[in-house]
């Protein structure tokens, strides 16, 4: 028998039952789909958060007050538990050290915006002019804070691009006052839409000078400094630095905290890619599963077509011929169920997408490899058995059953 | 040479604990082109005889030479390659493949064999037509009469032009004018040089043979040859 008549005789052979047929392929198509969505949920999890995370900037590293205590007992808590705060002029040392590019000290708050008669509430950042480099945003209008010291508060302020059509409509807010807080400011920049990052999103944000923002929160500690290094290489040596200047300047005391966005950034990547293997290997049980249904399938089929199978023996088959056949069945309803359930997997990621377009769902190419290989290796190992039963089968006994 | 040659044939079957002799010590020999019928009553070993004719069982003890060859010493691959190329099956209950059109029943064979599937489309066109089948070829088995189910089955069973034809009980599932015009069709088979041996318990049936060989608990009791 060649290929092409094995093939035909297969397919006819698994239609003439198509609820056979079709429960099996089901059963196979619901394994496969199965870790092609799963693996889409968590890679796309995986690649939510690295985004989030590079969309700062894979060479930035972040100085937060107070000290996340990982060194165990530090005498220094004996002496005081107050944090000292963090502070504009921190920031402006930190120019100074070696491996520092850009520093954009952050303070963050809500306040509100008032322009021509409409009132908003809104977050507002206070930094500096390397802010719009360090974080990656892009300006859609005008300029952004102009370069002066960091002390030196101007009135003017950039807005997000959701706050900016609110207020002003089609209208062009570059040069117009608005009135935020207790304060009157001018409109220098708005931010292009959809800038991103840390969970929130820059559309309905004010940006202003730090100093600007301090005097309004009547406040000099900072949240956040941000440090731009000069390559992702050196952000290690640099973090060793930063951490030695900050301590030096508060009196010896280990007080902040510095982390690199690269190092979280990859243990976020590492555990979010095991859990993706995690899940790709809870879904393959259920091919598993499928594997013990095309046998359980085929000897029932076996079973069923005895006679026939003694009437191939009768009309010249060989062993052989009578194994390809079955195999191949099991091999076809395998692959059938795996190619459906790789559409239905990826429908099923698309719609996620469709639903919550920030989530990449995608299915990883291995994963859909992988879930096809193994639809088509299970069916292939559970279909031996019943193709060797059926090729060992007595002529005469077959074709005495009616 | 004769194209069957059986001496010493001995089949035993373990039923239960008790050990049935379906066939003891045969010795016969068919010769070309020669129409036997094989008679006896149930359990007379007849059945067993033409299953062990059609390489689908083998003996116990003696030997089976099919056209000079001892076909018992053959591969199981050898013995279908046998069984494909020179042996015909027509069995009483058809065993047509109830989901293949009549068409592709009759290529069965062929397809096994690995034939080229345009010389097979036209060698079942050729059958079909001899078969008077033309207008049935895309009909499923259920969709045929009994007549028609053992037609396709003898164009099935000829369509490889075996030397040997095997029948059992080609009429039994057929009534009288069925069975008549089915005889006929195997009977024209054997004018052609087809060796044809017909199992069967019916006496008039087995009267239209030029041989009649009888059987009884596994013997062969009487061989009577017509002029």
């Amino acid at each position: 028998m060649n290929v092409t008549d094995t093939l035909n005789f297969a397919r006819t052979a698994a239609s003439g039952t198509p609820l056979r047929t079709g429960l099996l392929i089901l059963a196979m198509s619901i394994g496969v789909a199965a870790v092609v969505m799963l693996t889409a949920l968590g890679d796309g999890a995986r690649g939510y958060v690295v985004e989030e995370f590079s969309s700062l900037g894979s060479n930035l590293i972040i100085v937060l007050p107070g000290r996340s205590e990982t060194r165990g007992f530090n005498p220094g808590n004996l002496v005081t538990s107050t944090v000292r705060d963090l502070t504009v002029e921190d920031a402006e040392a930190l120019l100074r050290v070696p491996g520092v590019v850009r520093v954009a000290p952050v303070i963050i708050g809500t306040t509100e915006i008032n322009a021509r008669g409409k009132l908003r509430e809104t977050m507002l950042v206070g930094s500096s002019s390397d802010f719009i480099k360090v974080r990656h945003l892009k300006l859609a209008q005008g300029r952004f804070l102009s370069r002066d010291a960091l002390g030196h508060g101007s009135a003017e302020v950039v807005l997000g691009a959701l706050i900016s059509s609110e207020l002003f409509g089609t209208e062009n807010p570059l040069g117009k006052t608005v009135r935020i807080g207790d304060r009157r400011l001018r409109v220098v920049g708005v931010l292009t839409e959809g800038g991103r990052g840390m969970g929130m999103t820059t559309n309905d944000l004010l940006i202003m000078p730090v100093a600007t923002a301090q005097a309004m929160f009547n406040s000099n500690t900072l949240f956040r400094i941000l440090i731009e290094t000069r390559s992702r290489a050196t952000v290690e040596s640099t973090k060793a630095a930063v951490l030695k200047s900050i301590t030096a300047r508060h009196d010896g005391e280990e007080d902040v905290t510095v982390i690199s966005q690269d190092a979280v950034l990859q243990t976020f990547d590492k555990i979010l890619g095991v859990l993706t293997l995690g899940v790709a290997g809870i879904a393959a049980i259920s091919l598993g599963v499928a594997g013990i249904l095309v046998m359980n399938v085929m000897l029932v089929s076996v079973t069923q077509r005895t006679a026939e199978i003694g009437l191939l023996k009768a009309l010249g088959a060989t062993a052989r011929a009578i194994r390809a056949a079955f195999l191949t069945e099991a091999a076809m309803l395998s692959l059938v169920g795996a190619v459906i359930g790789v559409a239905l997997g990826e429908s099923g990621a698309a719609m996620l997408r469709h639903l919550y377009p920030t989530f990449p769902a995608y299915p990883p190419s291995w994963a859909i490899l992988a879930g096809v290989g193994t639809a088509l290796a299970t069916g292939l190992v559970f279909g031996v058995m019943p193709a060797r039963k059926a090729a060992q089968l007595d002529p005469v006994q077959a074709l005495s059953k009616r | 040479m004769s194209l069957i040659e059986l001496s010493g044939i001995d089949r035993t079957f373990q039923l239960g604990d008790s050990e049935v002799h379906a066939l003891r010590n045969i010795d016969l020999g068919i010769a070309p082109g020669e129409y036997a019928a094989v008679m006896g009553p149930s359990g007379s070993g007849k059945s067993t005889l033409l299953n062990l004719l059609g390489l689908l069982d083998r003996p116990d003890a003696g030997t089976y030479q099919l056209e000079g060859r001892d076909v018992n010493t053959l591969s199981p691959d050898e013995q279908a390659r046998v069984r494909s190329e020179r042996i015909g099956f027509v069995f009483q209950s058809f065993h047509l493949v109830p989901r293949l059109t009549a068409a592709e029943n009759i290529a069965l064979p062929m397809m096994l064999a690995g034939i080229a599937p345009t010389e097979r489309s036209s060698r079942v066109a050729q059958a079909l037509k001899d078969y008077g089948l033309t207008d049935r070829s895309g009909h499923r088995p259920d969709q045929l009469s009994g007549g028609q189910r053992q037609r396709v089955a003898i164009a099935r069973a000829t369509v490889m032009h075996p030397a040997l034809l095997l029948a059992d009980e080609p009429t039994g599932n057929l009534d009288r004018a069925t069975g008549e015009e089915v005889m006929r069709l195997l009977e024209e088979l054997n004018s052609q040089g087809v060796t044809l041996v017909v199992v069967t318990h019916d006496q008039a049936l087995g009267a239209r043979a030029h041989r009649q060989i009888a059987m009884l608990d596994g013997a062969i009791a009487s061989d009577t040859t017509s002029a």
